[in-house]
């Protein structure tokens, strides 16, 4: 059976790290803004993960994940060398990538990722590219020098201020709209609350924002129906017609509300594992 | 002289109230003596109806004769030479509307129980037979199968029985398809599925999980990469929803994720399996077909006090087994018919109440059955925390969206010549619920032959 090697870990934060698969179906042919599905073990979740970066030479795919419940920390605890289960994609549509002037990407925490192949393809195509990179603290802040390497523009914020502007990304966008400065599109990736507050701002200009929405999701093909969000008052299914979509359609409450359905089952998960997950953290609780 | 009993031999079964809180299977299976006894009520009559209601041409009175003579061996010898997965369709097949709807028994009394004896003759093989050694001449002819069904496995098997090189390709990353996301394991148990499938990978045939055709890799790149012909088994897996005011209120579930978290990811050993499932007190299912009947059984079991089954039309238009029906109603499941849902209502995001409209038969309608109309004013709602939308799947998009040249029609299904199962791209085949829609196992599996033998008879001789 074939398996799926972690070629490189890296620890990115304390919750937020980056693995690099080895995945030739999948690096042969995705694209920005496509994602992938991987189980940790025969008994595993499927955890649907955005592309972060991908290398067709040496057929890897490089993902970046925070750690929030059971089944990332399941991820975790791997190491370079070992191998996951399953590992399978590129799913969803790649991003429409157009041309224009100037785009801005908005990233909150782990949506640097997914943000980043999809602004370094726009900036090879000529498009004058700024980037507003958010996080909770400095740590959090994620790839700002990489952006650098192609960004006209890197503005940063942090809730606490320990690093950039303190506030949120919303308020360097409204300031650049104040400014007067024309903006072609936003594409807005980070936690929903995050990408329903960009979409506020740029909505009263009409200023296109596409985002990339994370519902929660099994098969990641279409076949089960649970990923599904109300655009423009139709129901859409993130896995196929997405996980782009036009933000300014996008109905984030609902989106909001769908995502904490099994709240309570990812603390039970976490609590009646909570001794095995000891011993596979060697003791650290 | 034929046993003349009216009555089918009875097969054991879990009782009601005890299966109703496991996902054991439900009936057990004839012993050696009932199936010998069962198989001496057919008549071995000359113009054998039973065959002709087969979609895949079993010799039924021939096996029923080896099974009365005690010869199990000798039945499933008879049985595989036209069916590469007795053990499946003995369990899921609609007999009654096939095989057993034509058995000149059923005119007076029951028919031959000829789903139970294939379901034991496939059984006693798969605990006493032995394996007979392979002789299969290899032809370095490169067959690709999308999608490991039933559709899928029965062409794969049939073609590398002929030589073929055959590799499956599945986008899960478990294979077996429907059968093993879709129906519970009280049904049809997943260790069964993974020993039908062993059995094809026996064969020789390679099986890909984890690649998405379409996504992962196309039909053109496959035809690039040498396979000389493509078989399109993908299934129907999209969901349909009614349209109606709620449907996406945490709670409700399309019938396919309810089965899958249960089925595939195991939710029903949650948390030992981390994949959740959620189900309030009562649930109500929509839609009575066999995957209503699968979800509504599933949610009793999960748990459910009070499960219904609610279906705008009314008994005799039921669409699913009359096997499962039974099972349901004995099992506690409560029928709502000639009702229809028109809105579900929520609380903070969540489903609180499903109102429902009755419903009355008018004149028949293009499908042939009695149209269902709404009875004016007599609108009324049922408290439910969970809702299981369950009127049926359209073929999954990925293929059609990403194969040019390949037909289909309006809703989606792939076109084929129905003679040869051919797509209109050269060297494409295509059978299962992607051609018809959401249909059965068996029909699916004919699909699957049907297509191997034309792909045989297209590439033998090139």
């Amino acid at each position: 059976m074939r398996m799926y090697k972690i070629i490189r870990k890296e620890k990115l934060n304390d919750v937020v790290e980056l693995m690099e698969i080895h995945a030739p179906f999948v690096a042969r042919k995705c694209e920005p803004g496509q994602f992938i599905i991987l189980r940790v073990n025969e008994d595993g979740e499927r955890i649907p993960l955005t592309i972060a970066d991908f290398d067709r030479e040496k057929e890897t795919i490089t993902i970046i994940y925070q750690i929030v419940g059971y089944s990332t920390q399941e991820l975790s605890n791997l190491n370079e060398g070992d191998e996951l289960t399953d590992f399978v994609g590129p799913l969803g549509e790649p991003t429409q990538l157009h041309q224009s002037k100037h785009v801005v990407g908005v990233a909150g925490g782990v949506g640097s990722a997914p943000l980043y192949p999809q602004l370094r393809a726009l900036a090879q195509m000529g498009v004058d590219v700024d980037v507003i990179i958010g996080g909770r603290e400095a740590q959090y802040v994620l790839w700002a020098d990489e952006f650098k390497k192609f960004c006209k523009n890197v503005y940063i914020t942090t809730d606490d201020g320990s690093l950039g502007r303190k506030g949120f990304v919303t308020q360097v966008l409204s300031d650049m709209i104040d400014k007067g400065e024309v903006i072609d599109e936003v594409i807005a990736i980070g936690p929903v609350p995050m990408m329903k507050a960009v979409v506020g701002v740029t909505k009263p200009h009409n200023i296109k924002t596409s985002v990339s929405l994370n519902p929660i999701m099994i098969d990641g093909t279409g076949m089960c129906g649970c990923c599904r969000v109300s655009v423009d008052g139709k129901i859409k299914f993130a896995c196929v017609d997405g996980p782009d979509f036009d933000g300014l359609q996008v109905d984030f409450d609902e989106l909001m509300t769908r995502q904490r359905m099994f709240k309570e089952e990812e603390h039970e998960v976490v609590e009646k594992n909570a001794n095995r997950m000891c011993n596979l953290m060697g003791g650290v609780k | 002289m034929p046993n003349m009993s009216l009555e089918k031999v009875k097969m054991p079964e879990q009782e009601p109230n005890v299966r109703n809180k496991n996902f054991e299977e439900v009936s057990l299976g004839y012993t050696r003596d009932q199936a010998m006894e069962e198989a001496t009520r057919c008549l071995n009559c000359k113009h054998q109806p039973c065959k002709q209601g087969c979609p895949v041409g079993v010799p039924i009175p021939e096996f029923i004769a080896e099974v009365a003579k005690g010869n199990f061996e000798e039945a499933y010898e008879i049985i595989t030479k036209e069916n590469a997965l007795p053990a499946i369709c003995g369990r899921v097949c609609p007999q009654e509307n096939q095989c057993e709807g034509k058995c000149v028994r059923g005119i007076k009394g029951e028919s031959v129980g000829i789903g139970r004896l294939e379901r034991f003759v496939a059984d006693y093989h798969r605990e006493h037979g032995t394996k007979k050694p392979l002789d299969i001449q290899k032809n370095g002819k490169k067959v690709a199968v999308v999608g490991s069904g039933p559709a899928g496995i029965t062409c794969a098997g049939e073609l590398a029985k002929k030589g073929y090189d055959v590799t499956v390709f599945e986008a899960l990353h478990k294979t077996g398809g429907v059968l093993s996301y879709g129906i519970p394991e009280f049904r049809l148990p997943k260790a069964l599925v993974q020993s039908e499938v062993d059995g094809v990978a026996e064969l020789g045939v390679d099986f890909e999980t984890n690649v998405v055709v379409g996504r992962s890799i196309t039909i053109d790149e496959l035809q690039e990469q040498g396979y000389e012909a493509i078989f399109v088994g993908s299934g129907a897996g999209l969901p349909r929803f009614q349209n109606i005011p709620g449907e996406n209120l945490n709670g409700v579930y399309a019938a396919n994720e309810f089965l899958t978290r249960v089925n595939l990811m195991k939710g029903y050993q949650f948390p030992e399996h981390p994949t959740p499932v959620k189900i309030s007190d009562t649930v109500c299912v929509i839609g009575a077909g066999n995957v209503a009947m699968d979800a509504a059984r599933t949610a009793k079991r999960l748990g459910a006090k009070d499960v219904y089954i609610v279906y705008r039309r009314g008994a005799e238009e039921v669409p699913a087994r009359a096997e499962e029906v039974h099972h349901a109603k004995e099992e506690g499941i409560i029928f709502k018919l000639l009702t229809n849902p028109v809105k579900i209502e929520g609380e903070d995001g969540w489903v609180k109440s499903m109102e429902c409209v009755e419903m009355e038969l008018g004149e028949p309608d293009e499908s042939g059955r009695r149209r269902p109309v709404v009875k004016e004013g007599s609108n009324f709602t049922i408290e439910t925390g969970t809702v299981i939308v369950s009127i049926g799947q359209s073929p999954n998009p990925l293929i059609r969206q990403t194969t040019p040249g390949l037909e289909t029609q309006k809703w989606g299904g792939i076109i084929v010549d129905e003679d040869s199962m051919k797509t209109s791209k050269d060297g494409v085949y295509a059978g299962g619920d992607v051609v018809t829609g959401a249909a059965t196992v068996i029909l699916a599996m004919g699909a699957g032959k049907k297509a191997a033998q034309a792909i045989d008879k297209a590439l033998k001789n090139k």
